[in-house]
């Protein structure tokens, strides 16, 4: 099944409000240290990079790296500046690529 | 003479129990009460709780076709009503089978017989993640398993297993969870193993998991010959557990430590 992603990100603020923006992916984030059971190594299967827009402007990035965990959390806040979409991407390993999009109204 | 064989019986009974001092109902927790705060906000918000990954998964295997088959929801419609509390009645008697049946095995059952698929293979992520998807829409109900006559000869065999003690520790299960749930263990909390949550997502695991998977795990703790996944001894286990459990609410799909 395609990667799974939940968001949440409040519907409404008010303009100038700190917002709390989490997100939540299913991945494996295989570290690429572990051997399988012939004692081969599973090949690294990570999400490398996440970055959140609002409305086209970068407002949060972070690089992942083999010691995330699977299925990633990722909790930050950001500023209401004004009503539109707030888009997240994770792109990584085997041309692995999500993206998730949800509105806000900014009053 | 009908007197002296219930007291005889009350002997034999009370010869194979001894002493177990079961928690008292006002004192059971959840392992959720024992877990950290940060750990209980993720549980607590849908967006947070990775198990709700998996119950998404279970929702589109609910209702997807299997070859020309039906889906589940073809027979049992939508599961916000047809599936609540069934999953706190979990494991029951099978009168097909003569044996009770976890929700897992439940859920096979219907693959092979209604859906004439191959079943699931046991903690599997398809499994795994229908179990969550039904349990899920019991998020809150008292956990009640049946407590009949043909019901409680397997929940007997899971209670002679809770106490026996076994594996190279020579510990049962009852020592930790009825006599020493408030201490700690290698700086976690050994709490009253009540089966509240499950399949639960295990931030050790990084992964959903079954009671069967966290027995088992613990098995392995004391060193004990471990029964494979879906052993009768294992569904015996998971009955007893959740009928010592009884009243509570269910949190599926549970975060845990």
């Amino acid at each position: 099944m395609a990667a799974r992603a939940l968001i949440n990100v409040p519907p409404k603020a008010k303009r100038g409000e700190v917002i709390g923006i989490k997100s939540l992916i299913s991945h494996e984030m295989e570290t690429g240290f572990r051997p399988n059971a012939t004692g081969q190594l599973i090949p690294r299967n990570i999400i490398k990079e996440f970055v959140c827009t609002y409305n086209g402007v970068e407002v949060f990035r972070a690089e992942f790296f083999p010691s995330v965990s699977a299925n990633p959390f990722v909790s930050f806040t950001t500023l209401a500046t004004e009503s539109g979409t707030i888009t997240m991407t994770w792109s990584g390993d085997n041309g692995f690529f999500a993206t998730e999009s949800v509105a806000i109204t900014v009053e | 003479m009908r007197a002296w064989r219930i007291a005889a019986a009350l002997a034999i009974v009370g010869a194979a129990f001894p002493a177990i001092a079961e928690i008292p109902t006002a004192e059971r927790k959840s392992g959720y009460d024992f877990m950290s705060r940060e750990s209980r906000a993720m549980q607590d918000d849908d967006t947070a709780n990775a198990g709700m990954l998996w119950v998404l998964d279970g929702e589109t295997l609910w209702n997807r076709h299997v070859a020309a088959e039906k889906s589940c929801a073809d027979c049992h419609g939508d599961a916000r009503t047809s599936m609540k509390g069934v999953a706190a009645r979990y494991p029951a008697f099978s009168p097909a089978l003569g044996r009770p049946v976890n929700l897992e095995q439940r859920i096979n059952i219907c693959r092979t017989d209604r859906q004439q698929a191959k079943p699931f293979a046991y903690e599997s992520k398809d499994l795994l993640a229908l179990t969550a998807f039904v349990g899920r829409q019991s998020r809150g109900i008292p956990i009640a398993v049946a407590d009949d006559a043909q019901t409680r000869t397997f929940i007997d065999s899971g209670r002679e297993a809770f106490t026996r003690r076994q594996g190279q520790l020579n510990l049962s299960c009852a020592q930790c969870h009825d006599d020493n749930w408030s201490g700690r263990l290698a700086g976690n909390s050994v709490t009253q193993g009540q089966p509240t949550g499950y399949p639960i997502y295990r931030l050790e695991w990084q992964n959903l998991g079954s009671l069967q998977r966290r027995l088992r795990n613990c098995l392995t703790g004391v060193r004990a010959v471990v029964p494979a996944l879906g052993a009768q001894e294992l569904v015996e286990l998971e009955l007893f557990l959740m009928w010592r459990a009884r009243g509570m609410p269910l949190e599926t799909p549970g975060v845990r430590p």
